[in-house]
């Protein structure tokens, strides 16, 4: 059969020179999914986004050759094609599925509108109407007209990006691209997405072009896989073989970084607590967001608070770091009660417990030095000379492996997982007894996230502090935690060791998250 | 496909560091550099005109050069007979002067009051922000010209009201972008560390919404220039007989037909000034906007 796609020596400059694609040859036949995996920066989304067509600005092809073959036609050379003609070919014969749907459906457009507005772009023959009603029927959506009168706010993440998916394969086209459609989704939706994508393809011979950093995903839908490094392919093969029996080494290096939910750390000697929470509930007017929260943390201890988006994970945890006061129950530290707002804890409470945000785009100050936002714990919660200070932050920024290098470079300048290094240092700066840990590696490529769960484990050995670590990302109990406690709906529904909690989840909440969570 | 050699560990390229601040960034728009030249321009005439005045032309603002409106000098005399080119040499540094401190007072104000308004929200914000659009709903002009009418033309009332009433406008801005700054977690980082809220203010938002306020001063500067140099044409700003743009524009305009200069002059110094100061502040907000576009992205 003949390959729906062929990419054969693409090589993609930028205006300046530097390549970014070289050499890069891949083909996908139809019914198939081809999953192009690699790092930010290696090049995934530019060769993804070639077969459309379309490059960014700033780039230009300096060599290669792409051919897409519409249904029953012959197959035409995407990069003889003008800007018009490229045009007509994007959405009806190559159709792209972007990582946001949020961003890509217009909000004021009903999504019934939306869908038949691509079909009558393209010239549909037959009813677009009906058209539209089977292709969301297809996705799994209701198709009746009142469903299809709702705004894109009235979905939720997981309908949304289905609308989108429906979008894309309106038209019926020949390929599809998916640029990370799940990253913003939660485990369970986004086993429901991948099923959907997975049906679709095989069911209409349509060929997919998979771009994800996330390897277990690969394993759940991928037929193939192309392993993207520094612009070129290095590895590429069936989804089995390479990721049981990878022969590049970057590969490997990718699959160890890959959290496995079967490992676990040794359970601890237990101790008194050295964090608890008593019944602590918060409510915005009617909408109660956690319930008579109760857990404690002994010290040396990681607990792993798993939850979903809006299950009041974070909520708690900022609770915990005085961040929101407006709550009733009690906290206390190593026995003694907090005060709800940070500012009306003394300096040693504010010392002992410390917390890592989410994103380390934007919680370091732009305008600041990394030393300097470093520093801050220590003017405020110390009375050390500017000396010793400058002393204790060239410290712990050994500490945290990233060197005295960045100390007076701004977070521009440094990646994703540097920056995250360097919040890290920050809450380590003043020594705590207890870390909090809020979704701290979700905003980072899984080989960061791998290095800095591990750094987090063993700074945690080496400072003996207690750890809060917070995620929805239950792959990564086994890697980091010695308990679990589950929260849904602002509820701890199931607590317990991370071996009990894995094999034999008592609540179905727990056991549905695990059998959605992707494995390789 | 290519061997590809691999670095010890897996390492994420560092990003490409931002190519320099707000004013490089502004500086490759073609309106900096013809709006910084003729503000140069001006600005240069003004300080060193009442220095360069008598060293070109013999003659003071004051004295009496020849007959009233003759082409004699290089610009003729004034309705008096004074000399033009003297008088529009020494005419522009009060103007700069008043226009520069007003539009500092107004900026401070207006900065302060819409980071409180903006990082304290609720019950403050609203209290502070529906107060400023009381104060909007006046002309600037009209409360200047009351407030002038009333105490007399002084050049600290001037600077004054023109400044007080340009703080609720910097203020507006100033809140829009620092609520978009307060959500960000290094200000919550900050008030985690128990940092007194001035110090959030200074040293954490003020820093990151220096791009909206650039523009702010740019364009305050502007409107001070006109609203100054419109008061000084009324007879209500700098008075007679200094000598100032704004005031010769009105003692000259007369006589336009036989003797322009006495009205032309000033003319152009004032126009190019404020469209010189306003074309910088158009490259500043082009320039801002580019950043936000590249931040999220």
């Amino acid at each position: 059969m003949n390959a729906a796609l062929e990419v054969t020596g693409l090589a993609v400059r930028t205006t300046a020179g530097v390549p970014v694609l070289d050499d890069v040859s891949f083909a996908v036949a139809p019914g198939e999914v081809l999953a192009l995996v690699g790092e930010s920066g290696s090049g995934k989304t530019t060769a993804g986004l070639a077969p459309l067509g379309h490059f960014r600005r700033g780039l230009a092809v300096s060599g290669g050759r792409i051919t897409v073959c519409p249904r029953g036609e012959d197959s035409v050379d995407v990069l003889a094609l003008d800007t018009a003609a490229r045009r007509k070919l994007r959405g009806s014969t190559v159709a792209y599925i972007p990582q946001d749907p949020a961003l890509s459906l217009n909000p004021a457009l009903r999504i019934g509108l939306q869908i038949a507005e691509v079909l009558e772009t393209h010239g549909f023959p037959g009813s677009v109407e009906d058209r539209v009603a089977e292709v969301l029927a297809e996705v799994g959506l209701p198709a009746d007209p009142a469903y299809r009168r709702r705004y894109p706010h009235q979905l939720s993440g997981g309908q949304q990006q289905r609308v989108g998916i429906a979008m894309a394969f309106a038209c019926r086209p020949a390929v599809v691209v998916l640029d990370e459609p799940t990253t913003g989704l939660d485990v369970v939706t986004q086993a429901l997405v991948l099923k959907t994508v997975r049906a679709l393809t095989a069911e209409h011979g349509v060929a997919a072009l998979y771009i994800t950093h996330d390897l277990a995903v690969v394993a759940e839908i991928a037929d193939r896989v192309a392993v993207m490094y520094h612009g070129s392919i290095v590895e590429c093969g069936p989804a089995a073989s390479v990721l049981r029996s990878p022969s590049h080494a970057y590969t490997r290096r990718l699959l160890d970084a890959v959290p496995d939910p079967d490992a676990v750390v040794a359970p601890p000697p237990a101790a008194e607590p050295v964090l608890a929470t008593k019944g602590v509930t918060v409510s915005y007017g009617q909408h109660v967001v956690l319930r008579g929260v109760d857990l404690s943390v002994a010290r040396g201890e990681c607990l792993l608070l798993l939850g979903e988006s809006g299950s009041g994970k974070t909520t708690l945890s900022q609770c915990i770091a005085g961040l929101t006061s407006s709550y009733s129950g009690t906290i206390s530290l190593a026995g003694t009660g907090l005060a709800a707002s940070t500012r009306q804890r003394s300096d040693e409470q504010r010392r002992r417990i410390q917390y890592v945000f989410q994103s380390p785009f934007s919680s370091l100050n732009p305008r600041k030095t990394v030393a300097q936002s470093i520093e801050v714990p220590l003017t405020r919660l110390t009375s050390m000379s500017r000396a010793e200070r400058r002393e204790r932050v060239a410290e712990v920024l050994d500490r945290v492996r990233l060197g005295r290098a960045p100390a007076d470079r701004l977070p521009e300048q440094l990646s994703g997982g540097e920056r995250q290094r360097a919040a890290i240092a920050r809450a380590l700066v003043t020594t705590p007894d207890v870390l909090v840990c809020d979704e701290v590696t979700s905003a980072l490529d899984v080989s960061v996230q791998a290095t800095i769960v591990e750094l987090l484990g063993e700074l945690r050995r080496e400072l003996g502090m207690a750890m809060l670590f917070v995620t929805h990302n239950i792959a990564l109990a086994g890697e980091v935690a010695d308990r679990i406690a589950v929260l849904q709906g602002g509820a701890i529904v199931e607590e317990g060791s991370v071996r009990s909690v894995l094999d034999a989840p008592s609540h179905a909440y727990t056991r549905e998250l695990l059998a959605a969570t992707p494995r390789l | 496909m290519t061997a590809v050699e691999l670095p010890g560990t897996v390492t994420e390229a560092a990003p490409p560091a931002r190519s320099g601040g707000l004013f490089r960034t502004a500086w490759g728009f073609p309106q900096a550099k013809i709006g910084t030249g003729l503000t140069l321009v001006v600005v240069l005439i003004a300080l060193l005109g009442p220095w360069l005045g008598p060293v070109l032309t013999g003659h003071t603002t004051t004295d009496f050069a020849g007959k009233p409106f003759k082409p004699d000098g290089v610009a003729g005399t004034d309705g008096l007979g004074r000399d033009v080119l003297t008088r529009f040499l020494a005419g522009g540094t009060t103007l700069l002067l008043y226009a520069v401190l007003a539009t500092a007072l107004g900026i401070v104000l207006g900065a302060l009051l819409g980071m409180v308004a903006g990082y304290g929200g609720g019950r403050l914000d609203s209290l502070l922000m529906r107060g400023n659009d009381v104060l909007l709903s006046f002309p600037q002009l009209v409360i200047a010209l009351l407030a002038i009418a009333v105490i007399g033309p002084e050049g600290w009332l001037l600077v004054l009201v023109i400044g007080l009433t340009h703080a609720p406008r910097t203020a507006r801005v100033a809140r829009q972008a620092t609520v978009a700054v307060r959500g960000q977690d290094y200000i919550r980082a900050a008030e985690m560390y128990a940092v007194p809220r001035s110090r959030i203010l200074l040293r954490e938002i003020l820093p990151n919404i220096t791009g909206p306020l650039m523009v702010e001063i740019g364009l305050r500067l502007t409107y001070s220039i006109g609203y100054i140099a419109s008061l000084s044409f009324l007879g209500l700003g700098i008075q007679p007989p200094s000598a100032d743009w704004g005031l010769m524009i009105n003692e000259n305009r007369i006589a336009l037909v036989v003797q322009p200069w006495g009205v032309l002059l000033p003319v152009l110094a004032i126009a190019a000034l404020t469209v010189g100061t306003n074309l910088v502040a158009d490259a500043l907000a082009s320039a801002a906007a580019g950043r936000k576009r590249e931040a999220r992205a």
